[in-house]
C-alpha cells in the first residue's frame, strides 16, 4: 500500500504538470488579403512567424472562411481590408477583423491575445515605416484591438500549475485514506473491539489523524524535490511557513474525512462522498478556473472550500514569496475550519450504538 | 446491587425498530462463576453481549457489570471487562507482539508491564517462533487464543467470550477451554456464548435463550434433570423446537 499511496501521486504530477497546461499551441490560422499590399504581407509574415501558428490558408473570400471555419480547418481568420497600407500611412489608423472559433472559450481567449500581440508587434514596425517615410514627427496610432484577456507573456504554466498539481494530490490522499479509515474498521470489526476498551473518543481521533499528518506531509515533501528539481519551480517564500500552513491544512482535510467514515457503514458509501465533496473542491478552487469567473452563490460556497485556501497559499509562498502576514485570513479560515471539521469527526465517532 | 454478582440483569431489553432483539431478560452473575449463555443463531446472544459490553445502549431495563451501571458508566465497566468478538478483532496487519503493545497502551498499561506480560503470553502459548508474525498469518485456532489472552491483558475482573471457538478443531478447543477454567480459578468471571453443547457442560451454569428471552437458566445438572434428558445438546433441541 505505501508504495501505492507515493508512486502514483508523483507519476501523476510529472504528467499532469506538463500535460494541465493553458497553453494553446498549433492554431490553425488563415487570412483574406483584400489588400495585397507589402504591408498587408509583412503582417502575414509576423504570423507565420510565430510558432504559435500554422499559417494554413489564404481564402479569396470572407465566405469560405467561414465555411472553413465551419467544418473545424481553421480557428482563426483575419481579414485585412482594402486601403489597409494607405489608410495606416495616411489616417495613421485602421481596423482589422479578427473572427475566432470560441467553441472552446479559454483557448479562443488566449489566442486573441496571441493576435492582439503580433498585431502590436507588426504596428511597431509599421511606425518605424512611417517614420523612415521622413514624417519625423507624425505620432502613428494604433491600429484599434480590444483586448480581451490580461495574459503575462512570461507566464510559465508548470510554475503556476505544479504547487496547485501538488496541492490536490496531497488532499486526495489523504482524503481518501482519512475517509476509507474507520469504516474499514467497522467493516473488518476491529472497530469493535476498540470500541469495549476505555479509550476516549478524542484520542482515537487524534491516533487516526496523526499517521495521515505524517503522511501528507512526506507525500509533499516529495512533490516538493520533484517540483525543484524537475520543474524548477521557484520557491521564494519560506518553507517553514508552507509546512507550518500544510498541518492545519491537512487537519482539515483529514477531520473531513474521519467524519464521513464516522458516518458510513461501507467502504463504497465513503468512496462515494469523498468523491462528491473532492470533484467540487478541485472544480471550485480556483485551480482551473477562476472563481472571479463563476456566479455570485458559487463564490459564496467557495468560501467553504480548502483547496482553495491552500492553492492560494502554496502559490503565495512558493512564487511570491508571502509572509505570515500575506497569509493570515487563509490561516485564520483554516484553522477554524480545522477546529470544526475535527470537532464534529470527535463528535461523530460512537463508541454506543 | 449485591457485592455477590458480577452481572445484575434486570428487564433488559433491545428493539430495533418493530423487531424485539432482546425481550426483557433478567438473570445475575456470581463472582467467579463460569456462566454459559446459549442460545439459536438470532437469539439475541450477541445483541444482549453488546449492552453488557457497553457499546449499545439497551432500549429498556437495566443492567449491572462489574458495579458500575451500563447506561450511564459504560466507560467505567469497559476498563474492567475483557472481550472477545465472534469476528476475529486483532489488527491482521500487526504482528502479535505489535498487538499486545497496542491493546496494552490503550488501556494505559506501563511500558515494563506490556514487555512482561507479551512475554508471559508468548511464553503460555508457545508462539515464540511467531511473534514477530503478522496475526493475519496465523491458522485461526492460534488467532483465537491470541485474542483471548490480549482480551486478558489489562486484568479485567469479568470476561466475555463471544462464540471464541467458533471454527475451531477440537483440540483447540479443549486446550481453550483449559485456559478458560484456568482464569476462572483465578477469581475471574466468565460470561460464554457457544454452539457447543459438550462445551455448554464445562459451565457452572447455563441460560438458553430463544427468541430474545431466557426460557431456562440453571446448572448443566440441574436442567437436564428438569427436561429428563441425557445431555444439553438434548435440552437445548426441546427448549428450541418447543418454540418453534
Amino acid at each position: 500500500m505505501l508504495p501505492i499511496i507515493f508512486v502514483l501521486p508523483m507519476i501523476q504530477l510529472i504528467i499532469l504538470a506538463n500535460a494541465a497546461t493553458f497553453e494553446v499551441k498549433n492554431i490553425k490560422f488563415s487570412y483574406i488579403d483584400n489588400d495585397k499590399t507589402s504591408f498587408s504581407r509583412a503582417l502575414v509574415d509576423k504570423f507565420e512567424a510565430s510558432t504559435y501558428f500554422d499559417v494554413l490558408h489564404s481564402f479569396p473570400s470572407a465566405k469560405m472562411a467561414k465555411s472553413a471555419m465551419l467544418d473545424g480547418k481553421v480557428d482563426v481568420i483575419i481579414e485585412i481590408p482594402s486601403h489597409f497600407e494607405r489608410n495606416l500611412l495616411k489616417d495613421k489608423k485602421t481596423n482589422l477583423s479578427v473572427t475566432i472559433n470560441a467553441i472552446d472559450g479559454a483557448a479562443a481567449g488566449v489566442e486573441n491575445v496571441y493576435i492582439n500581440q503580433i498585431v502590436q508587434q507588426f504596428n511597431q514596425n509599421a511606425k518605424v515605416a512611417l517614420m523612415q517615410t521622413g514624417d519625423a514627427m507624425a505620432k502613428p496610432q494604433n491600429i484599434i484591438t480590444i483586448p480581451s484577456f490580461w495574459y503575462n507573456e512570461t507566464l510559465n504554466y508548470k510554475t503556476f500549475m505544479v504547487p496547485g498539481i501538488l496541492v490536490l494530490l496531497v488532499t486526495m490522499i489523504t482524503l481518501f485514506l482519512s475517509g476509507m479509515n474507520i469504516v474499514r474498521e467497522k467493516e473488518i470489526g476491529t472497530l469493535e473491539q476498540i470500541n469495549v476498551t476505555p479509550i476516549k473518543k478524542y484520542q482515537f481521533i487524534i491516533g487516526k489523524l496523526f499517521p495521515f499528518l505524517v503522511l501528507g506531509l512526506v507525500l509533499l515533501t516529495v512533490g516538493l524535490i520533484i517540483a525543484k528539481l524537475l520543474f524548477q519551480v521557484p520557491m521564494v517564500g519560506s518553507i517553514l511557513l508552507m509546512y507550518g500552513y500544510t498541518i492545519i491544512y491537512i487537519l482539515v482535510i483529514l477531520g473531513i474525512g474521519l467524519f464521513i467514515s464516522n458516518f458510513t457503514d461501507t467502504q463504497q458509501q465513503a468512496m462515494f462522498i469523498a468523491w462528491f465533496f473532492m470533484v467540487i473542491f478541485i472544480l471550485m478552487s480556483g485551480l482551473f478556473t477562476p472563481v472571479e469567473s463563476m456566479p455570485k452563490w458559487a463564490q459564496i460556497l467557495t468560501e467553504f472550500n480548502p483547496i482553495k485556501y491552500f492553492v492560494q497559499v502554496m502559490r503565495m509562498v512558493m512564487l511570491k514569496g508571502a509572509d505570515l502576514q500575506d497569509i493570515y485570513p487563509q490561516v485564520i479560515k483554516t484553522l477554524l475550519y480545522a477546529l470544526i471539521m475535527n470537532g464534529l469527526a470527535v463528535w461523530s465517532y460512537k463508541k454506543v450504538s | 446491587m449485591t457485592n455477590e454478582n458480577a452481572i445484575t440483569v434486570k428487564n433488559l431489553t433491545k428493539t430495533f425498530g418493530d423487531f424485539t432483539a432482546v425481550d426483557a431478560i433478567s438473570f445475575e452473575v456470581g463472582k467467579g462463576e463460569v456462566f454459559g449463555f446459549l442460545g439459536a443463531n438470532g437469539a439475541g446472544k450477541t445483541t444482549a453481549m453488546k449492552m453488557l459490553i457497553g457499546i449499545s445502549k439497551p432500549t429498556k431495563g437495566e443492567a449491572n457489570v462489574a458495579g458500575f451501571d451500563v447506561r450511564t458508566q459504560a466507560e467505567d465497566i469497559k476498563k474492567s471487562i475483557g472481550y472477545m468478538s465472534q469476528r476475529f478483532s486483532l489488527y491482521n496487519d500487526l504482528t502479535i507482539k505489535e498487538n499486545i503493545v497496542f491493546f496494552g497502551g490503550i488501556y494505559g498499561l506501563k511500558k515494563s508491564v506490556i514487555k512482561a506480560k507479551s512475554k508471559n503470553l508468548i511464553d503460555e502459548l508457545g508462539l515464540h517462533d511467531e511473534a514477530d508474525k503478522l496475526v493475519g498469518s496465523l491458522p485461526l485456532g492460534w488467532k483465537q487464543k491470541v485474542s483471548f489472552s490480549v482480551a486478558l491483558l489489562h486484568d479485567p475482573k469479568i470476561i466475555f467470550l463471544d462464540e471464541p471457538t467458533g471454527g475451531v478443531d477440537p483440540i483447540t478447543r479443549r486446550q481453550f477451554w483449559e485456559m478458560i477454567y484456568r482464569e476462572a480459578n483465578n477469581g475471574k468471571t466468565i460470561f460464554v456464548t457457544t454452539h457447543y453443547m459438550d462445551e455448554a457442560e464445562y459451565c457452572d451454569r447455563v441460560s438458553i435463550m430463544v427468541a430474545g428471552k431466557i426460557e431456562a437458566l440453571d446448572t448443566p445438572k440441574n436442567l437436564k434433570e428438569k427436561y429428563k434428558v441425557d445431555s444439553m445438546n438434548k435440552v437445548f433441541l426441546k427448549l428450541a423446537r418447543n418454540i418453534e
